[in-house]
């Protein structure tokens, strides 16, 4: 590749039709005799519907219909059972959706939705977790495809021979994805062909998803999702709203819009499955760690069997002869839990880099050198060399940039007025993956390049930065490329998540890019007057071939936190945050995903929760109101740096992702930060002032 | 949602008039409330009577020193206000501790006082709530109650009173103008909202169809020196977990004169006159002002999520009122 527009600062291409409002979201386009759809949840936990009772909807004018699972269009059963939706007469969550009104207005379909009258046969139901649940078991696997327990040496003799030790348990709550588009479908049926406006983050998959439930052929589905308003990984496969859009406009026979609630968004659609997280450390006196042990507690459904991998974060960050690691779930009346950002790495990291901080309390050692003595140039899991490990030069280079050189200790030794000032650091890191993706390069007789790839752009800047890298591949300036994403009929991409979109699709769109230039080479007469060039690629067997190595990002996360000392009010004085996550491909939109990550890390530590009423089964704080999120006011001060890191073994663009290492590590270290600040460990997320008060610490 | 017609009355009499023929109608101001409660069908008005435009929008002051606050000033004009922000610091603070500036911009002074309870379940109708639907249970009362009451509430509810504003207000003895059927009235804020006892559907002590058309400030020196302080889970954009309206009074160190309430600790706005007995006439501490927190809270019984309330409040009591003492109002 020529140097030239990959790691230069662009502004995102479409920025200007999304700050003017002319870019179009999921239910925003134009559509002729459109109608809205409106979903009914159940009202109940767990149990059997016995009677829809339609009419008093149907009596509403302009009302169309109300679909059910007595009147639903069949749908092949699929492998995630969540998307057999309005299929039978059993309810496996409150909020399930169980059926669907369809209007001519969508005031006319929500009151409709308010007046469709189900009766219920409830069951018995169980929906909190707990560490001595009865339904604990030991999946097969945990996601995506890793080994549930993991053991080498002997933990429980290392443990117990080793002159210092730390035991803790750590939990984390619902966290709920909460993008700012909530999931949104236009479906429109022409000649038995399926047409969605979706919200998602990868509209191949769920062009498979629909054309598998709906038992079509995948040609007769077109999926587009041109801009998508967020999804944190909640709308990394198809989900509910697309299907009961597609069944909604089927039985209506015209083009329906369905767009969840905000309080629908709480449940149906995913979240981030609470844990409880026992973690064991042992370390010699000088703080060589000898023995790590961390023990993974997590929910599913009845419906689906989702295994949350948050300890195998522990499996590859720092190195001990003796380690074990498991994984245990319990089946709940509860909705499905799902991606949200950095699943696994995100609850995970929480737990261990916490517990190294509480390590280095015990052994009486700086936490910035514990990590630094610990840290590993073989993956302790796997046995091989990292392809590239730069842990430590993010933790100094961050201590360096925060000022953490002269840090005493000592917890609750700062104080400025009311404030008890402390700061924390931790560890983060991320697997660098890459999946098969296909895309194509066109050549048009103007001089100009068309390049397409069925990439989806949630916000990131990824279809910028498909741009930047194509016009380097190509050899020319980008602007005299023109970059299309963000529909099925484009070549098949994977979707945005696990931070592989860049990394997966730079890389087709490169051997795209260099395919056609191979085919110009060979064509001297160069493109004919009225046509075109074509080359598309697929990277099935380049990325299948890859060797199996080691691949990560990482990262050193730094905060300065201030207590109040009266009210126990916790706000972020300053975070910084120092990453390695190969080449960047657009330092601006880079930066904005790394202090995203960071400031959902703070919201997680400080502010999110879902609060489940365990008699209802749902989550009473299903707004943005009660459901707190960082806002500005929380984030002072946010830096995100990253060090020059070269890596041949990744993808051709040399990039590791960046979506989601912003986030793993950041609520440990803020966590650490409370504590140098007030002496008090607070292991229960988030921190929020009644726990501070409540212990009295400040006192 | 359910269809509602909407009407603009042409004056106040009008309006009273039409809320006194319809039996399902209600009055619409900022709206930032009302309709939020509407989507989720928790009101369901069929008739809006639309305030905005009575000449209800004027800030005006009073002969004797006080000022007159019209019902549909925005709450951003008054916090604003040159006379308010000078003569009554702690209204301007409380305002501007709520909700954000798009809300403020178009939120009410009357709205602001009649907003409904933010308990979770008052606003899901899937839910059990004598204030929602009296007779059908209370749900917050052994549920998710963090936020709710520890002062004054019955086993039929256990609601706090949202507004920042009012908590000013009531430290303020500010008097609440209302029009009502039977014509126009004075009602003492202190005496505006009605404890939940047997009836938590029942939260103001006006008649149905009651039109508030100002809210009237007392003279208050002493209100000069005033403040308001809030606690909220994150740093804006929250409603209170605890807050305190203080004005205080010193003749050299000795409390002369001091108004307190409180926020988020009962269904109405919390005028702590039991605390201001214990300050009255002794020389101010720290000390003092914990003394006067414990007497308010004594009465206290704190739900299962709740208790840090009282600690909290009693921590924000003592800031407040040292902070006035020292002259640094944070
Ligand atoms: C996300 C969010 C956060 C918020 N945070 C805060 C906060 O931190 N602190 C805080 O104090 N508030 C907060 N609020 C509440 C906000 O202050 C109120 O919604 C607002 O003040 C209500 O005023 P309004 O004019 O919009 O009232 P409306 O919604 O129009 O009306 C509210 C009620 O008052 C009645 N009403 C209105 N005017 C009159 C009148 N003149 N006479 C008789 N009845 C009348 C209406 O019929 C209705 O019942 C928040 C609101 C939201 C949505
Ligand atoms: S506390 Fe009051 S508002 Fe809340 S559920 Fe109980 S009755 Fe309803």
């Amino acid at each position: 590749m020529s140097a030239g527009a990959v790691g230069r600062a662009y502004p995102r291409l479409e920025g200007r039709e999304k700050v003017t409002g002319a870019a179009r979201y999921a239910v925003e386009y134009p559509v002729d005799d459109v109608s809205y759809g409106w979903a009914v949840p159940a009202a109940v936990v767990r149990g059997r519907i016995t009677r829809v009772d339609a009419a008093p909807a149907l009596a509403l004018p302009g009302v169309l219909a109300v679909v059910h699972h007595g009147n639903a269009a069949r749908l092949a059963p699929g492998s995630d059972r969540e998307l057999w939706l309005l299929q039978e007469p059993v309810v496996h969550y409150r909020g399930q959706f169980v059926a669907v009104v369809v209007a001519t207005s969508l005031e006319a379909a929500r009151e409709g939705a308010r007046l469709v009258g189900i009766d219920y046969d409830a069951g018995p139901h169980s929906t909190v977790l707990t560490s001595d649940h009865p339904g604990l078991y030991r999946p097969d696997h945990v996601n995506p495809s890793y080994p549930t327990d993991t053991a080498e040496g002997d933990f429980d003799a290392g443990y117990a021979a080793a002159p210092v030790r730390m035991d803790a348990t750590y939990r984390t709550p619902a966290y709920h994805n909460n993008p700012m588009e909530p999931h949104a479908t236009t479906a429109q049926w022409r000649d038995g062909r399926l047409l969605v406006h979706d919200s998602n983050q990868g509209a191949s998959s769920v062009q498979a998803t629909l054309a598998d439930l709906f038992e079509l052929p995948s040609e007769s589905v077109r999926v587009i999702a041109e801009h998508v308003g967020g999804g944190f990984g909640s709308k990394g496969y198809a989900k509910a709203a697309v299907v009961l859009a597609a069944l909604a406009a089927r039985q209506v026979d015209r083009p329906v819009r369905l767009a969840l609630t905000r309080q629908q968004l709480f449940g149906p659609i995913g979240y981030r499955t609470p844990t409880i997280q026992r973690v064991r450390l042992a370390a010699d006196t000088d703080g060589r760690l000898t023995a790590i042990c961390h023990d993974a507690i997590s929910q599913t459904s009845t419906l689906h069997e989702f295994a949350e991998q948050t300890a195998v974060y522990t499996r590859s960050m720092y190195a001990a002869p003796h380690r074990r690691t498991t994984h245990r779930l319990v089946r709940l009346d509860v909705p499905t839990p799902f991606w949200m950002r950095a699943p696994g790495e995100c609850p995970g990291a929480y737990a261990l880099e916490s517990a190294m901080d509480e390590l280095a309390t015990a052994v009486g050692m700086d936490p910035v050198e514990l990590r630094v003595r610990n840290d590993a140039e073989v993956d302790p899991d796997q046995g091989q060399p990292f392809t590239s490990r730069n842990l430590v030069a993010c933790l100094r280079e961050g201590a360096r940039r925060f000022g953490w050189a002269d840090r005493d200790p000592t917890p609750r030794a700062r104080r400025d007025g009311r404030w008890l000032i402390g700061t924390g650091v931790a560890g983060s890191s991320y697997p660098a993956r890459a999946r098969p993706s296909s895309a194509a390069a066109t050549a048009r007789a103007d001089g100009g390049f068309l390049v397409r790839i069925n990439a989806t752009d949630i916000g990131t800047g990824a279809r910028t930065a498909m741009w930047q890298v194509a016009a380097d591949a190509l050899g020319v300036p980008p602007e005299r490329v023109e970059i299309r994403i963000g529909d099925s009929d484009l070549p098949v991409a994977p979707v945005a998540g696990g931070s592989m979109g860049t990394s997966s699709w730079s890389w087709a769109v490169v051997r795209a890019c260099e395919a056609l230039r191979e085919k110009l080479r060979n064509a001297p007469d160069g493109v004919p007057a009225d046509g075109e060039v074509t080359a598309e690629v697929s990277t099935e067997e380049e990325v299948g071939g890859q060797p199996m190595l080691p691949r990560y990002a990482y990262g050193a996360q730094f905060v300065e936190v201030r207590v109040d000392v009266d009210t126990g009010e916790v706000r972020v004085n300053r975070m910084l945050g120092v990453f390695a996550a190969g080449r960047v491909v657009n330092p601006t939109t880079a930066r904005s995903q790394l202090i995203g990550g960071m400031t959902m890390g703070i919201s997680m530590a400080l502010h999110e929760e879902g609060v489940l009423d365990e008699r209802y089964g749902d989550w009473v704080n299903h707004d943005l109101a009660t459901y707190h999120i960082t806002g500005c006011a929380d984030v002072e001060r946010i830096e995100a740096h990253w060090i020059d890191e070269q890596d041949a073994e990744l993808n051709p663009a040399g990039v590791k992702g960046i979506g989601e290492i912003g986030i793993v590590g950041a609520a440990a270290a803020i966590a650490n930060a409370v504590h140098h600040a007030t002496g008090v460990r607070i292991r229960e997320l988030p921190i929020r002032l009644d726990k501070l008060l409540g212990l009295s610490a400040l006192a | 949602m359910r269809p509602f017609r909407y009407h603009r009355p042409a004056d106040v009499a009008e309006a009273v008039a039409v809320l006194a023929a319809e039996p399902q109608a209600a009055y619409l101001a900022g709206g930032t409330n009302l309709v939020d409660l509407m989507k989720l069908g928790v009101q369901r008005p069929d008739l809006l009577v639309d305030v905005t435009r009575l000449p209800l929008d004027a800030v005006a002051e009073l002969p004797d020193g006080g000022l007159r606050i019209g019902a549909t000033v925005p709450n951003s004009d008054l916090a604003a206000h040159p006379v308010v922000r000078r003569d009554y610091p702690v209204l301007a603070r409380a305002l501007l501790a709520a909700a954000s500036g798009q809300l403020r911009n178009v939120a009410t002074t009357g709205g602001n006082l009649l907003q409904r309870t933010r308990c979770v379940y008052f606003q899901d109708t899937g839910k059990a709530c004598n204030k929602r639907e009296p007779g059908s249970g209370c749900a917050a009362r052994h549920g998710q109650n963090r936020d709710l009451a520890v002062l004054d509430w019955s086993e039929q509810c256990v609601a706090t009173h949202p507004s920042d504003l009012a908590v000013a207000l009531a430290a303020l003895d500010a008097v609440v103008e209302v029009h009502e059927a039977g014509g126009a009235r004075d009602v003492p804020l202190a005496a505006l909202h009605r404890s939940p006892g047997e009836h938590p559907e029942r939260e103001t002590t006006l008649a149905r169809g009651a039109l508030i058309t100002a809210v009237r400030l007392p003279a208050l020196p002493a209100a000069r020196r005033s403040t308001y302080l809030k606690v909220r889970d994150r740093a804006s954009f929250a409603f209170a977990v605890g807050s305190v309206a203080a004005v205080l009074d010193l003749d050299g160190d000795v409390v002369r004169d001091v108004r307190l309430a409180y926020g988020a600790v009962a269904h109405r706005p919390w005028r702590a006159y039991r605390a201001e007995d214990e300050l009255r006439g002794r020389p101010f501490s720290p000390e003092l002002a914990a003394r006067a927190a414990d007497a308010e809270l004594a009465e206290a019984r704190p739900l299962r999520h709740n208790g840090f309330k009282l600690p909290l409040t009693r921590a924000i009591t003592v800031r407040a009122l040292t902070e006035l003492a020292e002259g640094t109002p944070s």
